[in-house]
């Protein structure tokens, strides 16, 4: 017969952080929808659509900061959204508490350098480099 | 009189570690249940199969078992609503013990741990504590729970992790959560606030199905999400 362990967790964490994470996921996905749903449209259909993306279509957008709120926004909302719902895929579904844990520090890695990668990019973003 | 095929899932440590399938041909009248067939098989075919049941009549929730895949009360379904070939399991997530007989334990551990009584502060009153009828019907579907653990083991999240607090411990403190005689609520959140309680639903409405009593499982979950993220109950 198997033992299951004592059930719950004895130390209970007093941080509500799973309940902000729920609510977190709930709100981005809300806001991710008209920013996604937003940025598709301009990008795929508006216009002439997507052949007239180039390096000065997005010289043009990214001189007002705001469209550069907006992809920043895009960008944190999407990564942390996904990373979060991974997060608990690996929890549902890893079984042994090291698979859990590697998975998880994959997971928080890509995340780190996707964010980092790409808010350099548009923080720093130079449209006379060559 | 027809026949059906009973295909069992049988268990018996003293004998063998592992499981195994084994079928039985059981007469049955068009209105029986599957405990009928269940007690066919135990005096007449094979005296060791074993499992839970009390009452026979769906009200004391000990005979929950998987039936075709889903959790049913082998009292409350009938066999003409199973087909010709039954598969019949222990429930899945609790430690089996001999055939269909699992361990309870480790779920009755989650129900304790919500506190499942009525907690009042101060001098007990010298006769009932009134309740209007709006305010008892907040909580009404909840009450109706028999504890026979077909949604906790029904639930996808606890198979996995049985640390999970389940579906029914969440029902439970939600029967006392809602009640306006009861002043634990704050108490009881705050247990299902752990990241093995509340936030670990994922929706799936499986307790809802598997509920013989019909309760709203996951809106019952739901409500108390709710609870703990507006503070009002």
């Amino acid at each position: 017969m198997t033992v299951i362990e004592a059930p719950r967790s004895r130390a209970r964490s007093r941080t509500s952080f799973e309940m902000y994470s729920w609510i977190f996921m709930r709100m981005s996905g809300l806001l991710l929808v008209v920013l996604v749903l937003g940025h598709l449209l301009i990008m795929n259909v508006l216009d002439g659509g997507v052949q007239r993306v180039n390096w000065g279509f997005v010289a043009g957008r990214w001189a007002s900061p705001f469209w550069r709120t907006w992809d920043l926004m895009q960008l944190w909302l999407a990564e942390l959204h996904g990373t979060n719902g991974l997060r608990t895929v690996i929890n549902d579904y890893a079984v042994r508490d090291s698979t859990r844990f590697w998975l998880k520090m994959l997971l928080y890695t890509s995340a780190f350098l996707v964010l980092v990668l790409g808010t350099l990019v548009i923080f720093t973003f130079d449209p006379s480099m060559k | 009189m027809t026949l059906v095929t009973l295909k069992i899932r049988r268990y018996d440590p003293e004998l063998s570690e592992d499981a195994f399938w084994q079928s039985f041909e059981v007469p049955v009248e068009s209105g029986d249940r599957l405990l009928d067939a269940l007690h066919h098989v135990k005096w007449y075919l094979d005296g060791s199969l074993t499992f839970r049941r009390s009452c026979a009549h769906g009200v004391c929730g000990s005979d929950a078992m998987r039936v075709n895949g889903v959790n049913r009360l082998a009292c409350k379904v009938l066999i003409k609503d199973l087909g010709d070939e039954i598969t019949v399991e222990p429930l899945k997530g609790l430690p089996t013990m001999k055939d269909l007989l699992v361990d309870m334990e480790p779920f009755f551990d989650a129900f304790r741990a919500v506190k499942p009584f009525l907690m009042t502060s101060g001098n007990a009153p010298t006769r009932e504590r009134l309740q209007s009828a709006e305010d008892r019907a907040r909580f009404d579907d909840t009450t109706k729970c028999i504890m026979c653990a077909a949604c906790t083991t029904a639930c996808p999240i606890f198979w996995n992790d049985d640390q999970y607090f389940g579906p029914q411990a969440i029902v439970m403190a939600h029967r006392f959560i809602f009640d306006s005689r009861d002043e634990g609520a704050e108490e009881r959140l705050e247990i299902l606030n752990d990241k093995e309680g509340v936030w670990r639903c994922r929706t799936t409405f499986n307790c809802t199905d598997a509920c013989p009593r019909g309760i709203e499982v996951t809106k019952a979950i739901q409500e108390v999400k709710r609870a703990l993220i507006f503070h009002h109950t």
